[in-house]
């Protein structure tokens, strides 16, 4: 079972971000839960979402305490909160960051990080404001392209389904994003 | 054919009303239920569901206008939570006398003060004796497929009475998961539309719910607990047919590893669905034990209760939910099933998870290894700082 750990801060579409990348993994007949910290979301707060992947049904229903993988929607995090609290060894960590992954220093043993300028590509499709960029689905194409874990295509389609607003330049900035993930 | 979607238990209800075809929703909004007639609203406003969407001013004025529609023939549903349940109380009462086959989803949310949102079953657990049929869900899936089951079972003639559907906050209301939708020609074959042997008519007036003595009354009593018996058998043809159509299968309780048990752990809801994963872990240890998650909580599934509990020699009840005074509200009602076998189990109640508290797979372990070292009580304590 994959359990990953989305964080980003309230009004980036962090909790958005777990539903899509749930519905892709179910367009390729995983079972998903996908829910948000369950608690009081506020704009600017740190904003957690989980994940949950399983080739069979998922009976657990208590919160991830241990997840294996990250995505990490919003970079000054990294100096506001532990992000790798609980973090299982051997998994992905995957960031909106311009920097290299070498040039984040981040105190992890086995993880494999993975950068992607998110922010820069939502703002060239202008998704969200040029103040609050809404940088949630081109996260999730570097996801893909750092993990293997689900298909690009898989996560097109599942933005296309699920994004109100542009979904066109949403997907697109997903496999622009997905084109441009350093590791 | 059916598509699968991936929702929350929220949205489960909404479709499952939709899938229903229901005709009025009447409700008002309460964290964490919102999202039920929030899509609602947007599907009545859209033309997605052909149904009256009446806004009212307060849950207690939700369930007086789903009553006044169900009595006057339409197929009512309405959705709250917690303070909105407690607020309706009076009108619970007046559904079951007037024997309207109302569905209503409520989110379990604890009671305030202090003020919360989280889950706790003690509000939908303390309108127990209003005569609601009560189903606690384990999923989202079945939390969708048991609005059809709802209306299938509560407009049946032998039954007559409303259905609540309980699920967890936070767990089921906002975890979205894989729900396979009923195809809307295949719905209809389950579910015939709502068409009432009484009604409200303007062609024909008849006052319903009018003074009745003593002469009466009791025997009315009588009838509405006649049907919380007779709809033991309803219950059982609605979840067949369910699952000749549909493939889903459904039971008053869901068993898990029960068979050759001699522990075996009762609980409801989505504590119920992570206590598998301990059964598992303590099977491969070679233990015995087993679940048992009640399903129906009313009508009281007391033959299939006693049946897989009789012959275990301790039954673990974890209650989410407290009666002050006494302890958990289901234990008391395990309890009191098994007391007239002839041999019975030792039964241990355990509080946990109150406001919400993460029920883990540690917690349940907790549970197993407690009750294999002690002796039994009245009421356990699981997991509290003071």
């Amino acid at each position: 079972m994959l359990e990953i750990r989305v964080h980003g801060r309230g009004g980036q579409g962090g909790v958005i971000a777990s539903k899509i990348l749930a519905y892709a993994f179910a367009m390729e007949g995983k079972y998903v839960q996908a829910f948000p910290e369950f608690g009081v979301e506020r704009r600017g707060a740190p904003v957690t979402a989980f994940i949950r992947v399983s080739e069979g049904k998922i009976n657990i229903r208590s919160k991830i305490y241990e997840p294996q993988h990250l995505i990490v929607l919003e970079p000054t995090l990294l100096g506001a909160i532990d992000i790798t609290e609980g973090l299982k060894d051997g998994g992905f960590i995957v960031i909106n960051t311009k920097k290299r992954p070498d040039e984040l220093n981040l105190k992890v043993k086995n993880s494999k990080i993975a950068t992607v300028d998110a922010t820069g590509i939502a703002l060239k499709y202008r998704l969200g404001s040029s103040a609050s960029p809404i940088v949630n689905t081109a996260i999730l194409g570097g996801f893909a392209k750092a993990t293997g874990f689900v298909k690009i295509e898989s996560i097109v389609e599942a933005i296309k389904k699920e994004v109100p607003i542009k979904p066109e330049e949403n997907a697109q900035a997903a496999i622009e994003a997905y084109n441009s993930t350093l590791m | 054919m059916s598509e699968q979607k991936v929702i929350m238990g929220n949205h489960a209800l909404s479709y499952g009303a939709v899938t229903s075809r229901v005709q009025v929703v009447a409700a008002y909004p309460i964290t964490p239920q919102t999202q039920v007639v929030e899509l609602l609203s947007e599907m009545c406003a859209d033309g997605t569901l052909d149904a009256e969407f009446i806004k009212v001013e307060s849950e207690h004025s939700a369930m007086a206008a789903s009553i006044g529609a169900s009595a006057a023939g339409a197929r009512a549903f309405t959705a709250t939570s917690s303070q909105g349940l407690a607020l309706m109380h009076e009108m619970l009462h007046w559904a079951v006398g007037a024997r309207l086959p109302i569905v209503m989803g409520n989110i379990n949310r604890s009671m305030a003060p202090p003020w919360t949102i989280w889950s706790e079953q003690t509000d939908s657990l303390s309108q127990r004796d209003t005569g609601w049929l009560q189903i606690y869900a384990s999923s989202n899936q079945e939390v969708y497929d048991s609005v059809l089951i709802a209306y299938k079972v509560a407009e049946n003639k032998k039954v007559s009475l409303p259905v609540m559907i309980v699920l967890d906050a936070f767990f089921l209301s906002h975890t979205s998961e894989n729900v396979n939708l009923i195809d809307q020609k295949d719905a209809d074959r389950y579910l015939k539309p709502y068409n009432p042997e009484f009604k409200l008519d303007i062609k024909n007036p008849h006052t319903f719910g009018g003074l009745t003595t003593a002469d009466w009354y009791m025997e009315l009593r009588y009838k509405i607990q006649k049907a919380m018996e007779d709809s033991i058998d309803v219950i059982k043809e609605a979840h067949k047919e369910f699952k000749d159509l549909f493939g889903r299968e459904y039971g008053l309780v869901e068993t898990y590893k029960c068979e050759d048990a001699d522990t075996i752990l009762v609980a409801i809801a989505t504590a119920a669905s992570t206590a598998k994963e301990v059964i598992d872990e303590l099977r491969k240890e070679g233990k015995k034990v087993g679940l048992l998650r009640i399903r129906f909580f009313r009508p009281f599934p007391f033959d299939d209760v006693k049946k897989n509990l009789k012959n275990s020699k301790k039954v673990i009840v974890l209650d989410r939910n407290l009666s002050p005074g006494n302890g958990g509200i289901v234990y008391q009602e395990v309890k009191s099933a098994l007391y007239n076998e002839p041999v019975k189990p030792k039964v241990y109640g355990y509080i946990a998870g109150l406001g919400g508290r993460d029920i883990t797979v540690d917690t349940i372990k907790k549970l197993f290894e407690d009750a294999q070292k002690s002796e039994p009580a009245e009421v356990k304590w699981m997991e509290v700082k003071i």
